[in-house]
């Protein structure tokens, strides 16, 4: 207490006398020829940012946001349709053959939200907006089907121009950008991209770092306008746990003015006040909660079940001609009215078998 | 020597799998470098720590992984963090090598997965850097693993997505990419090459079983200096593709 309030009097004190001299001195040295320390910039990434770096109205808007503990359990239709706008900046995590918001993402493809502004870290779940045609810009690390090679969906849409913009980033660099919002600063400095095409197709900027003097590249926050996570377990206000590898699920949910949690299992609140170690999303951050079994489907669970090979497989053999990728979609998006139809289509034998397989840890 | 029949993936494989050492870290991607790894934890180096950009770290590789991010990139694993925390472990200087793929490779080493053609009207458009440019500008020693054809091993590569040497000696430095780091060795179906320690250009240190230093050049598109001693490498033995056959993929998913 006392040394709180000496440090405060001695502020005070400096606000009414030194500080005002100060502000004074400051001015002259503007005014006469002392140089001011000026930071070089190196080379300056020729990529949009297709997403301004806002943070007083990330500041506001999370202000605003209630941090009340409510019930925020909904539909998917319900969710994508309060939460996700045409032309919106989305981000979707894992992956989408593993714990990746599948459900939801059907769902935005059944209601059509286009024009969107994607992060492009993906494999299934952005090749189905790609194949619907409802992106318009991409801030692009990586697109393709991992061991069944390119994706088709990328090839056509990037190909033809009809996504206007591809921004080129790393893996890492994109995680990096989120986690400069998650933390509230307009950048962040890294070592990745240096020296490459891809820094120069981006909209990263390298600099003489100021205290080396070594060339730094900076990365600028990205604020999504609509995060998507898929996560083991929340509770209905959004407190959401992950097991295994986070992958970048807390950087993300973070850097997300909107967030919908899509959950294998929605779990009392007194289940995550147990274990309150555990949650890496706070329900805060959260705006929509959809309980999700087999929200993952086709892809993977860990702990839970596994990847559905046979249906990654139809995606892959579908995706390489529009016409096929479209009857694809037609199937299993627009052809059933929610996620409980859509697994129905596989029925419960097989989504059981996918679980026996998951069995002791390994998915 | 009467070797055994065996796939060019199959040669990749064992290739790669005896440059990785015991004891150290390495930073794998699916497809060939998560089969050499497996194969490698059984063979020589049981103590080869596996790390897998999405936050495994550690795992013991009893099943293959078709995703990065997959169970089994973490099964009975010592971490499971996420893709920062991985990346930014190899950017303190913690991993010694990464294991890369790429559509194009130049003298120096540079990678493209971007775009063939130009970037904002591509002939082909690629999946992207993905974490490639990550490892290869932090990880100490990157391996490269490709199939080998003029189209593949060209002049330039039509887009930078991850740096080799990029222009020559001192350029990686430059560019402010940590010191001592870049292309170590590039595993193809024709060849091991490596880097001239004062140029940075690529050079041939050992041909694969059957193949002469001509085949090698005949297929890369840019000059290739001879190492001191181009050998050639012994063929995958039978025990090598034993295990890899019944034990790393039983299932045939990659071979």
């Amino acid at each position: 207490m006392d040394q709180a309030d000496h440090l405060g009097k001695r502020f005070a004190a400096g606000g009414e006398g030194t500080g005002e001299e100060l502000v004074d001195s400051t001015l002259e040295l503007a005014g006469e020829a002392v140089s001011p320390e000026v930071v070089r910039i190196l080379e300056s990434g020729i990529g949009d940012l297709i997403q301004p770096v806002d943070l007083e109205a990330f500041r506001a808007w999370n202000r605003a946001k209630s941090k009340r503990l409510e019930d925020k359990r909904m539909s998917e239709a319900e969710a994508v349709r309060r939460f996700v706008r045409d032309g919106d900046y989305i981000g979707t995590e894992l992956y989408g053959t593993v714990r990746c918001p599948m459900s939801l993402v059907h769902e935005i493809v059944r209601q059509g939200k286009k024009d969107l502004r994607v992060a492009g870290q993906g494999v299934l779940e952005l090749d189905m907006l790609l194949a619907a045609g409802l992106v318009k810009a991409l801030d692009l690390t990586y697109i393709g089907l991992e061991v069944y090679g390119l994706s088709n969906c990328l090839r056509r849409e990037v190909e033809s121009g009809r996504v206007e913009r591809c921004v080129e980033w790393s893996n890492a660099s994109i995680a990096w950008r989120f986690q400069a919002a998650a933390m509230g600063v307009p950048f962040i400095p890294v070592r990745s991209m240096l020296g490459s095409d891809t820094l120069k197709y981006s909209a990263a900027k390298v600099i003489e770092c100021p205290f080396t003097g070594a060339p730094v590249a900076l990365l600028p926050a990205l604020i999504l306008d609509v995060g998507l996570i898929h996560v083991h377990r929340a509770d209905a206000s959004g407190n959401a746990q992950i097991d295994g590898i986070s992958g970048f699920a807390p950087e993300l949910a973070r850097a997300s003015r909107r967030l919908i949690i899509s959950a294998e299992e929605i779990v009392e609140t007194e289940v995550i006040r147990q274990r309150p170690d555990r949650t890496t999303i706070p329900y805060y951050l959260v705006d929509a909660v959809v309980e999700a079994p087999f929200g993952s489907h086709p892809g993977e669970m860990c702990y839970r079940y596994e990847r559905d090979e046979e249906q990654i497989r139809r995606w892959v053999e579908a995706s390489k001609e529009p016409e096929t990728a479209a009857a694809f979609l037609q199937t299993y998006i627009h052809g059933v009215a929610d996620h409980r139809e859509y697994l129905a289509l596989f029925g419960e034998d097989r989504l059981a078998r996918l679980k026996c397989k998951a069995e002791g840890g390994v998915s | 020597m009467n070797a055994q029949p065996y796939k060019p993936s199959e040669l990749l494989i064992c290739t790669a799998a005896r440059l990785m050492e015991d004891g150290t870290t390495a930073f794998i991607g699916t497809g060939i470098p998560m089969l050499a790894a497996s194969l490698a934890q059984r063979m020589h180096a049981p103590n080869l720590v596996p790390i897998f950009e999405f936050g495994g770290t550690g795992a013991i590789l009893e099943h293959l992984p078709l995703a990065v991010g997959g169970g089994c990139t973490f099964h009975r694993a010592v971490a499971a963090s996420g893709i920062r925390d991985i990346v930014e472990t190899a950017q303190r200087g913690f991993v010694e090598y990464g294991f890369l793929g790429g559509a194009q490779i130049d003298v120096y080493g540079n990678l493209n997965t971007t775009v063939i053609g130009d970037h904002d009207h591509p002939k082909v458009r690629l999946p992207g850097s993905g974490g490639g440019n990550d490892v290869g500008s932090h990880c100490w020693r990157t391996i490269v693993i490709m199939p080998h054809d003029r189209k593949r091993f060209v002049q330039h590569v039509d887009f930078i997505t991850t740096p080799g040497y990029l222009t020559g000696p001192g350029a990686r430095e430059r560019a402010g990419l940590p010191r001592g780091t870049g292309p170590y060795r590039v595993v193809t179906t024709l060849a091991v090459l490596g880097f001239d320690s004062i140029s940075k250009r690529m050079q041939l240190l050992a041909t694969q079983p059957g193949v002469s230093a001509d085949d090698v050049a005949e297929n890369t598109s840019f000059e290739l200096l001879l190492g001191d001693r181009v050998e050639e490498n012994p063929p995958p033995s039978a025990e090598e593709l034993r295990i890899l056959r019944e034990e790393v993929d039983a299932e045939h998913l990659y071979i």
